[in-house]
């Protein structure tokens, strides 16, 4: 394998339960070492395409590669990953030491040299001293992490993790992902993380795959999936986001001039797909790129005029909804609240100015 | 405020029930250790006074001690027979997706329903018309039928009670299908195995129609009791014998119920 081969490649999988339509078409490659996440709401194929990747289904179509090599007629137990389960799956007959050191049978190593890798993993997980314990006598993070020893002391090429943190409570999964993140860096392995949380994914990840209906919507990092969604699913699915109706003026590259109605024209960069004079498409707006004022601003490139509807306080930030004639919906603003609010925040009906630079909108297909 | 919850507090009327559900079970069976040391011939009260000969007696019953050892040939290897091919069709029934397997399912569980004399008769007519001369094999063969069903009521709660990515897990790790098999789902269906053994060999052991039609010129042990009662001084022998039995099912039994719900509800260590 040349370093610049992906470690997986996944060439148009499609994966059918009779008439159920689990997986369609899905292409993408991860490289070696990363962490890369496959996010989307629940029934969406995540764990499908999951459970292809270690061999416990078999594509209706398409071929999955791992490190170069087809997997379509290797078996699970023969495939260079290994997976933390949903359910942990954690064998109940056996002790934590045994559990660790299931995956160790075929290599024959000298029980010595056993002992001291799945001590390695008990430190590394931080459990040592748990070894004689059995699956009822664990906590649900402790079984989160004796699934993860489990699976790493194989040294897998690729570790799979299936919504590992779903079952634990906020504050542990808060931890947890931050100690499986590191754990990656430092174990260098290739991740693929399955999730339906959105937060969780933008934290952890080097990249993301957001999945809809089987279908794979965009890829790409973090920060670009946030700033750059390249179509309307993605941009709604992670975050808030203001969208309102705008017809193309021009394209110009990466970027057109659309007539907004009583936004005005605006100038942005381009989603995907292509786009031409005259076409409908949606203009979109994060809360947060939005800045609230009484007064007009005197240097923003765009500002529009609307009524204050309602406020609400989050400690850290404030939200606020606008009315804007000519616009369906009230638009949302999230405001840092930079001073100190100790009368509550002032939520009483006034004219308000919003404004916004030309580099924090988006253009997207109208579809 | 009461420690117990809702559910675990105690129910009067449920005990009261529950006691006389089973002294109406079982006082007919007391009567059984009450006659067997009873010094007549006859059963019947006033009891004539304590004696043990008639245990004395059965421990020189040459034919009665052939028939016993019948008996446990035939209930062993029933047992061992019918609890294998129920692993299998249990482990087939919960985890394999099959087509038509309902009424497959339904066909093997059908001896639970079907009264055992229709059975006897069509087996009994099936070895004359294939010209196999009835032994303890033909008694084996039925005794199986009637077991294979029990055996699977017994293991598929078990392999319906353990999620099946622990078996997807033990793939993933480098078994293969027979690893997984002997390292995971064998030690975690075992108590049910042993379950199964002992219900099968308890059925075997005191079946009754099957062997009367099946059995050749060598008798089980019920067949056995069965042909004594024929003679009225024989009777107080089958007493002792009965009460015998009766000591060893309870303990097989109570084995069974305990071991069947081990590491399924509780806590239990198991030394594997
Ligand atoms: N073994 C199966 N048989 C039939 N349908 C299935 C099976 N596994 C998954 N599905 C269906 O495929 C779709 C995707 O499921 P899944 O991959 O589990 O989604 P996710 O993990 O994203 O929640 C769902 O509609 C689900 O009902
Ligand atoms: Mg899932």
């Amino acid at each position: 394998m040349s370093s610049s081969d992906p470690m997986i490649s996944i060439r148009s999988v499609a994966k059918s339960f009779g008439p159920v339509r689990a997986v369609e078409a899905v292409s993408m490659e991860i490289a070696e070492g990363e962490f890369f996440s496959l996010l989307g709401p629940s029934g969406c194929g995540k764990t499908t395409l999951l459970r292809m990747l270690a061999g416990f289904e078999t594509p209706t179509s398409g071929e999955i590669f791992i490190d170069d090599q087809p997997m379509s007629s290797v078996p699970p137990h023969q495939r260079p990953v290994n997976m933390v389960f949903q359910s942990y799956a954690i064998f109940p007959h056996l002790n934590v030491r045994a559990n660790i050191a299931y995956g160790l049978r075929k290599q024959k190593l000298p029980k010595q040299q056993q002992n001291a890798m799945v001590d390695e993993m008990l430190e590394l997980i931080k459990l040592p001293g748990y070894g004689d314990r059995r699956s009822h006598e664990l906590s649900g993070g402790e079984r989160q992490r004796v699934a993860l020893a489990r699976a790493l002391i194989k040294r897998p090429k690729v570790l799979l993790l299936d919504e590992p943190l779903g079952a634990l409570d906020k504050q542990l999964r808060e931890q947890m992902q931050l100690e499986l993140r590191a754990l990656q860096r430092s174990v260098g392995i290739t991740f693929v993380f399955v999730t339906h949380d959105q937060e969780e994914a933008l934290t952890m990840s080097d990249r993301i795959a957001v999945m809809s209906k089987g279908r794979c919507l965009q890829i790409d990092t973090p920060n670009r999936l946030y700033e750059a969604p390249s179509n309307r699913e993605v941009a709604a699915f992670i975050g808030t986001i203001n969208f309102f109706d705008a017809s193309i003026k021009s394209v110009n590259g990466e970027t057109a001039n659309v007539d907004a109605g009583v936004l005005g024209e605006v100038k942005a960069p381009v989603g995907d797909g292509t786009f031409a004079s005259g076409m409908k498409v949606l203009l979109a707006i994060r809360p947060e790129k939005l800045s609230i004022e009484s007064k007009k601003p005197k240097r923003s490139a765009h500002a529009v005029e609307g009524v204050l509807d309602a406020a609400a306080y989050l400690g850290e930030r404030s939200h606020y909804y606008v009315r804007v004639d000519g616009i369906e919906r009230p638009i949302a603003v999230s405001a840092q609240n930079a001073h100190r609010m100790l009368e509550g925040i002032d939520d009483q009906p006034r004219p308000v100015w919003l404004s916004w630079s030309s580099d924090s909108a988006v253009i997207l297909d109208a579809k | 405020m009461s420690e117990v919850s809702y559910i675990d507090r105690p129910n009067r009327t449920l005990a009261v029930y529950a006691i006389a559900y089973l002294l109406f079970l079982y006082i007919p069976v007391l009567f059984l250790p009450l006659f067997s040391f009873n010094d007549a011939i006859y059963v019947a009260f006033p009891l004539k006074g304590f004696t043990t000969k008639w245990y004395e007696q059965l421990f020189n019953n040459e034919p009665m001690f052939a028939a016993l050892l019948n008996s446990v040939q035939v209930g062993a290897v029933t047992a061992t027979v019918s609890t294998l091919l129920g692993v299998f069709a249990a482990k087939a029934v919960t985890r394999y997706r099959m087509p038509g397997k309902n009424p497959v399912v339904g066909f093997i569980m059908l001896p639970l329903v079907i009264p055992g004399i229709i059975f006897g008769v069509a087996l009994l007519i099936l070895m004359s018309r294939l010209g196999v001369p009835l032994s303890l094999y033909t008694v084996t063969l039925g005794h199986i039928i009637v077991c294979v069903p029990f055996s699977m009521a017994t293991l598929i709660p078990r392999f319906e009670g353990f999620d099946k990515s622990i078996e997807e897990a033990s793939a993933d790790l480098g078994e293969n299908m027979f690893g997984t098999f002997w390292r995971v789902t064998l030690p975690m269906v075992f108590p049910g195995l042993v379950a199964s053994f002992l219900l099968c060999f308890t059925i075997s052991f005191d079946e009754f129609i099957m062997a009367f039609f099946l059995s050749g010129t060598e008798p089980t042990l019920p067949i056995f009791i069965w042909n004594q009662l024929r003679f009225p001084q024989r009777v107080p022998g089958v007493l002792a014998l009965g009460t015998i039995i009766l000591v060893i099912s309870f303990a097989v039994v109570f084995f069974a119920q305990w071991i069947r719900n081990v590491g399924i509800h509780d806590k239990t260590k198991r030394g594997m």
